[in-house]
């Protein structure tokens, strides 16, 4: 996996974000606002993907990864009144930290206990932030100020508002995360989170401590997932506690295994095509879920590994 | 000579089973030991409570002069305590490659050292004959291939102890051949520690032999007095009327 031609893969994965950069360009308003959306939720994907492709561990609680850095980003701009980058950082440090005590606890179990275990502390955050409306704004969420979102340097100043700046902030976020995700995914510690996934008890006798990579991965995966939600959060301007529902744990699941479980590019692919999809459908009839239905089915009869891994596991093997 | 590995009265049940009963076991440095016994004996229960995949019930394991007995799997295979599986266990949609890699790159501390990882790596597998298969899925290579592939992983742990369970099970006899040359190339860098059921494997390599039965060592030495042993006999043949 690691060895194997890494000038191709490093060729593809910048190929993806030229042909994301020059998108802005000739996209209408439209889609050009929705691959912005889409771009961020990716993150939220590539996030989920670190945990569940690469180490195996199904999780059901994601949203509350995503939501810890959408309300640490947010609260941190509405109530404390701190600039961009910093409520930035606050909700990935909140999501970290989130992870590591969730890790610490959800680890002790495997498979379907991990499951639900995950699932339950989710919805214990999500009944947090409805309890504390005072400060979340419960069920109704909160509008992150306009005047807020504005990225200073010095003189210079960026509205984040602007389509421009927005989708290239969004760009340059999945950017980072997708080339960071390739790099571990190349690495030795990569390897290590595959042999984990493949065979937890022989990974222990090759002399690995296990929990503690696992631990790791978990913190990884919640980081990035806060990441997305404090960009979502900051880019667009709303926080809200239906990205705490299990709706937004069950959602990164989905993309991933449409785009491919253990593909780098897997929840990029699976993000643009659910949402396209739905774009598409609910264009043509009320009854679109009817149709998002049925794509998910032929897909699952028909690309049984995802988009991605389906291509891997036929034609590109090198893909990684 | 300080003995490797000591076990002191090491005990563990299952349930109402004692599948190791009290074992008083040496080993010294530099043998080659073969522990043979009936089915059932607990053979593959000693050797999993050496190697920490199960944790005894009493008793006390020594290895290399240091008290290991509450320590995990994992700290023990640092400390030199390699285990390849009865059952064949590589990661089948590994490459042969990232098999051996991930023993390996964990034996290697400089995190730069992308060239050593290939060197080691494919050090192993010449050693075991499999460097043109290196980049085959695991789980493509035929079985005696794939058992090759448990014993390039355990020697790419650089152990002090290998503990093979039952390596020769499966092989055609071709193949047990060359087996036991690479056994004994591998015995002038490591202890090891064999069980097998196959009688002229045991009688060629061991120095020594240990006789397991119902879960207690029945007999001890070389494999001249164990030939000779007639309570060893008794216990693979059945007692004489």
């Amino acid at each position: 996996m690691s060895e194997a031609s890494p000038a191709k893969a490093y060729a593809l994965h910048l190929g993806v974000i030229a042909l994301l950069f020059a998108l802005s360009f000739v996209l209408p308003d439209y889609h050009h606002g929705l691959l912005a959306r889409i771009m961020v939720l990716a993150v939220f994907a590539m996030g989920y993907n670190m945990l569940f492709g690469y180490v195996g561990l199904l999780s059901l609680g994601h949203a509350m990864f995503f939501a810890a850095g959408l309300y640490g980003a947010g609260l941190a701009v509405i109530h404390l009144g701190w600039n961009v980058p910093l409520a930035f950082l606050a909700g990935i440090a909140c999501g970290a930290l989130l992870a590591l005590v969730i890790g610490l606890l959800a680890l002790r179990t495997t498979g379907v206990a991990f499951m639900i275990v995950t699932m339950m502390f989710a919805q214990v955050f999500y009944l947090v932030i409805l309890y504390f409306a005072a400060w979340t704004g419960g069920d109704q969420g909160l509008v992150v100020p306009q005047p807020a979102r504005v990225l200073s340097f010095g003189a210079t100043s960026l509205d984040l508002t602007n389509p421009t700046v927005r989708y290239m902030s969004a760009l340059a976020l999945f950017s980072i995360v997708l080339l960071i995700t390739l790099a571990i995914v190349r690495s030795r510690y990569g390897r290590v989170l595959v042999a984990v996934r493949e065979n937890e008890e022989r990974t222990k006798m090759l002399g690995y401590d296990t929990f503690s990579n696992k631990l790791i991965a978990v913190v990884v995966s919640g980081t990035i997932c806060a990441a997305s939600g404090a960009a979502y959060a900051l880019l667009f301007g709303y926080v809200g506690s239906s990205f705490a529902s299990v709706q937004y744990s069950i959602l990164p699941l989905l993309w991933v295994l449409l785009g491919g479980a253990a593909t780098t590019l897997g929840g990029l692919i699976g993000t643009v095509f659910m949402y396209y999809v739905i774009d598409i459908a609910s264009g043509y009839t009320s009854a679109y879920l009817l149709i998002v239905g049925i794509a998910l089915i032929l897909l699952v009869l028909f690309f049984p590994k995802g988009i991605l891994g389906t291509i891997r596991q036929r034609w590109l093997g090198w893909l990684p | 000579m300080m003995p490797l590995l000591t076990t002191k009265n090491l005990a563990r049940n299952f349930g109402g089973l004692r599948a190791v009963d009290g074992v008083d076991f040496q080993l010294m440095p530099g043998e080659i030991r073969a522990v043979i016994g009936p089915n059932g004996a607990g053979k593959t229960t000693f050797v999993s409570l050496i190697s920490g995949r199960i944790q005894p019930s009493s008793g006390m394991i020594v290895f290399d002069g240091a008290d290991i007995t509450s320590q995990p799997a994992y700290l023990r295979v640092r400390q030199g305590i390699a285990y390849t599986f009865q059952i064949t266990s590589v990661f089948a949609n590994l490459s042969a490659y990232d098999n051996v890699a991930l023993p390996v790159q964990r034996t290697l501390t400089d995190g730069r050292s992308k060239g050593a990882v290939r060197t080691g790596v494919m050090a192993a597998l010449e050693r075991t004959g499999l460097a043109d298969r290196a980049h085959m899925p695991a789980g493509q290579l035929s079985y005696g291939h794939q058992r090759l592939l448990e014993v390039a992983m355990g020697l790419a742990l650089k152990p002090r102890l290998l503990i093979l369970d039952e390596p020769t099970q499966g092989l055609a006899d071709s193949e047990i051949d060359n087996f036991i040359e690479l056994v004994r190339e591998i015995a002038k860098s490591a202890t090891l520690l064999l069980i097998e059921h196959n009688m002229p494997v045991v009688m060629q390599l061991a120095d020594r032999i240990t006789v397991f039965n119902a879960g207690r060592i029945l007999a001890e030495g070389t494999p001249e007095q164990i030939r000779a042993n007639t309570q060893v006999q008794e216990a693979y043949l059945g007692t004489a009327p």
